[in-house]
């Protein structure tokens, strides 16, 4: 049964905004997810302005990958619309880009570096054709914009942890896309990694790319981000960085860990699985 | 025992219709079920393939007694297989539905359908033994499989479904691999997820009941999983694992049907699966970089190399060029070498030219004087980078590095180098002309 929260709490820095327009890469409207009965993001609004790299940010389970996977249509919305150029995701589907966690994946899988790049291809090849060569060429490129040409033959598992990030960011590249979902891009990874995604994303944005990115490192966000949406089960702001990323937001963000919200979506919980 | 030329009969398709059949059916079955268990194992569906067939028994014995309720004859084959294709996808939906709409994780929701499916298919059977007129007692080789009685139908069915193993595989390769390595991108990405899945797992259902009669539902599930895993000790490509597997799988349907053969009233479908688990068995020792001899081969050079690195550490730092015998001695119980572990390790090193054989006992080369010089400096700096950038204790540093320096690659230590010289700390690096 779709859960419609009651409660609301008002969203801030969406004042000035446009409604969502064809010119936003995407925008959120009223979206509330719901897992497993228990709600972890409430009437969402959000409008991306283009040519920006904007972060995810918030406390865990703040619900940050859940906003991009219900976006993308990996986890069912309760309520609410998405849009992607004013289009539905399904329309707009080959101008977006995905990077996944890492740890969403068995790494012992047995494919190369290079194949695993290979498959942000394969909606360009279609079904039941091979990898031809033109497609391989532009796979070592997209390897070679994150520094790991080198490992293009390397067996995945054989890859360092970084490696593997890098490994995935090149496979969005190769999907040749203007808007780009990253969950948690720099999770645990050195600082060459680090550098690479860094330089990645401003090359990005150089090319009029939008890329949403989850991110914790709360330090680096003046330092890589242009926009930033503050989440902690809504959205406590969001806006240009340096409007919103005050310290009074990021208290509302991450103090009080137990909101009125989270106390109500424990509750529907335990209503709705029949255990009080 | 049977003897040589009728071993040689057997292997070469020679020793009558009926064992020919036999052997060419279950080679086909190994086959198909081999490339098939690839995409099963990477899709991480071991157990569930092993609750789908567990869960063909109920359909069997519905499709027989309905059968014989219409009239119809009740040991067709083509119903009785197809009653079995039906009630084992009935039990991967519930696997499906338990997963969706409780709290169940995946092994309990298999662990249910798995013993509540066989044990229906166990009272329907001995409901037909106890009232069936006739006939009951053929529905038992679906329990433990008799390949004996194949005819040409059945082999045809395993060619056919070898065939259809092959086609799907060369078709959609790409495909079956992006859903098994990443479904969540394969969905963003456009791709039909599901769509892929269900024929995945018809191929699986296929095989499945296709190896029913001849190695029956508890054992087919070996067919599919371990020629999988037994290649994949080989390979770390995608399409070289399914080749080979389809190759192990074949192959063991045709020895184990070949041996089955040559030694009577053995089970063939039992046979088939203790020879493919011997070919597990010969991959997991003797596979190059995944098997046991060549782990084992890897961690003693290892402990060569560390062993090695502390005596030239230990001569490096008391300034010695001569090792005395007295001295290895001492050193080797320091280091708790046994005297054969011992004995390794100076044939290693004077193998690499990095000690000569003196009276009184070894002497250093040049190379092993610099081997010292450079595992003394990796130690130095490693326990300078713990002090200054970790807040490790000095009193508590040497254990920790003890195990780092033999493994600092050439890139770790000018990485460390450049962030020790920003904080002013200077490590001279071993002047080799001084030896």
């Amino acid at each position: 049964m779709p859960v419609h929260p009651t409660i609301q709490e008002s969203s801030q820095g969406l004042a000035t905004r446009p409604e969502h327009s064809a010119n936003s890469p995407l925008s959120i409207h009223a979206m509330t997810v719901a897992y497993h009965r228990k709600p972890v993001l409430w009437d969402v609004d959000y409008d991306a302005p283009p040519n920006k790299l904007i972060a995810i940010v918030g406390p865990n389970g703040a619900g940050k990958s859940t906003l991009i996977k219900s976006c993308l249509g990996l986890i069912p919305r309760a309520s609410g619309q998405v849009e992607f150029w004013g289009l539905s995701y399904k329309q707009a589907r080959s101008r977006v880009g995905y990077v996944p966690q890492r740890e969403s994946v068995d790494w012992d899988f047995p494919v190369s570096a290079l194949d695993v790049v290979c498959m942000g291809r394969y909606r360009m090849i279609g079904w039941c054709k091979p990898v031809s060569k033109k497609h391989k060429e532009a796979a070592l490129s997209c390897l070679d914009q994150v520094g790991m040409r080198e490992f293009a033959n390397r067996q995945i598992s054989q890859l360092s942890g970084g490696q593997q990030q890098r490994v995935f960011l090149a496979r969005a590249l190769a999907q040749e896309a203007d808007l780009y979902f990253m969950d948690e891009p720099f999770a645990g990874v050195d600082a060459a990694t680090e550098r690479a995604i860094v330089q990645v994303l401003r090359k990005l944005k150089e090319n009029n790319k939008t890329v949403i990115v989850v991110h914790h490192d709360l330090q680096t966000v003046p330092d890589y981000f242009d926009e930033v949406i503050l989440l902690n089960m809504r959205v406590v702001a969001a806006g240009e960085v340096s409007d919103v990323f005050t310290s009074e937001n990021l208290h509302k963000t991450y103090g009080g860990r137990l909101t009125l919200l989270a106390e109500a979506a424990e509750a529907v919980a335990r209503a709705s699985s029949g255990n009080t | 025992m049977p003897s040589a030329s009728e071993i040689l009969q057997t292997l070469t398709f020679q020793s009558g219709y009926n064992t020919n059949l036999v052997i060419l059916g279950t080679t086909l079955l190994g086959l198909a079920a081999g490339i098939i268990g690839v995409f099963a194992l990477l899709r991480k569906r071991s157990l569930m393939t092993d609750a789908l067939s567990h869960a063909t028994l109920p359909g069997i014995t519905v499709a027989f007694l309905v059968s014989t309720a219409l009239g119809v004859n009740s040991k067709s084959l083509p119903l009785l297989l197809f009653g079995a294709a039906a009630s084992g996808i009935i039990g991967v939906l519930c696997i499906q539905a338990i997963l969706r709409f409780s709290r169940l994780r995946e092994d309990a929701a298999i662990g249910i359908v798995l013993s509540v499916f066989f044990g229906a298919g166990i009272v329907g059977l001995s409901y037909i033994q106890a009232n069936a007129a006739s006939g009951s007692a053929g529905l038992n080789k679906f329990i433990y499989g008799q390949a004996a009685t194949m005819q040409p139908p059945d082999v045809l069915l395993m060619g056919g479904i070898a065939v259809a193993a092959m086609l799907a595989t060369f078709l959609f390769l790409k495909e079956f691999a992006l859903v098994c390595f990443n479904d969540s991108f394969a969905q963003v990405d456009g791709w039909p997820v599901s769509v892929i899945d269900l024929v995945m797992m018809g191929l699986v259902v296929l095989v499945t009941v296709a190896g029913l009669q001849a190695v029956g539902l508890i054992l087919v599930v070996a067919m599919l999983i371990i020629p999988a895993v037994a290649a994949r000790l080989w390979t770390d490509r995608l399409l070289q694992l399914v080749i080979i597997a389809g190759l192990i799988g074949a192959g063991s349907g045709y020895l184990g049907s070949v041996i089955s053969a040559l030694l009577p009233r053995k089970p063939a479908g039992a046979v088939i699966v203790l020879t493919c688990s011997g070919i597990f068995l010969f991959s997991m020792i003797a596979a190059p970089s995944r098997g046991i001899i060549s782990a084992t081969w890897r961690r003693i050079r290892l402990r060569l190399q560390i062993e090695a690195d502390h005596l030239f550490e230990h001569a490096h730092e008391n300034a010695k060029f001569v090792i005395t015998q007295v001295e290895l001695k001492e050193l080797s119980q320091f280091r708790a070498w046994s005297p054969a572990f011992r004995w390794v390790l100076i044939r290693s090193i004077l193998s690499e030219g990095q000690v000569v054989r003196v009276s009184e006992g070894f002497e250093l080369t040049r190379a092993g004087a610099n081997r010292g010089a450079q595992v003394s400096r990796n130690h130095a700096l490693w326990e300078q980078y713990l002090m200054s950038y970790a807040d490790v204790a000095p009193s508590h540093v040497d254990w920790s590095v003890d195990q780092v320096e033999h493994v600092l690659s050439q890139e770790l230590v000018s990485e460390l180098e450049r962030t020790l010289s920003s904080r002013g700390i200077m490590i001279p690096q071993p002047n080799e002309s001084s030896v």
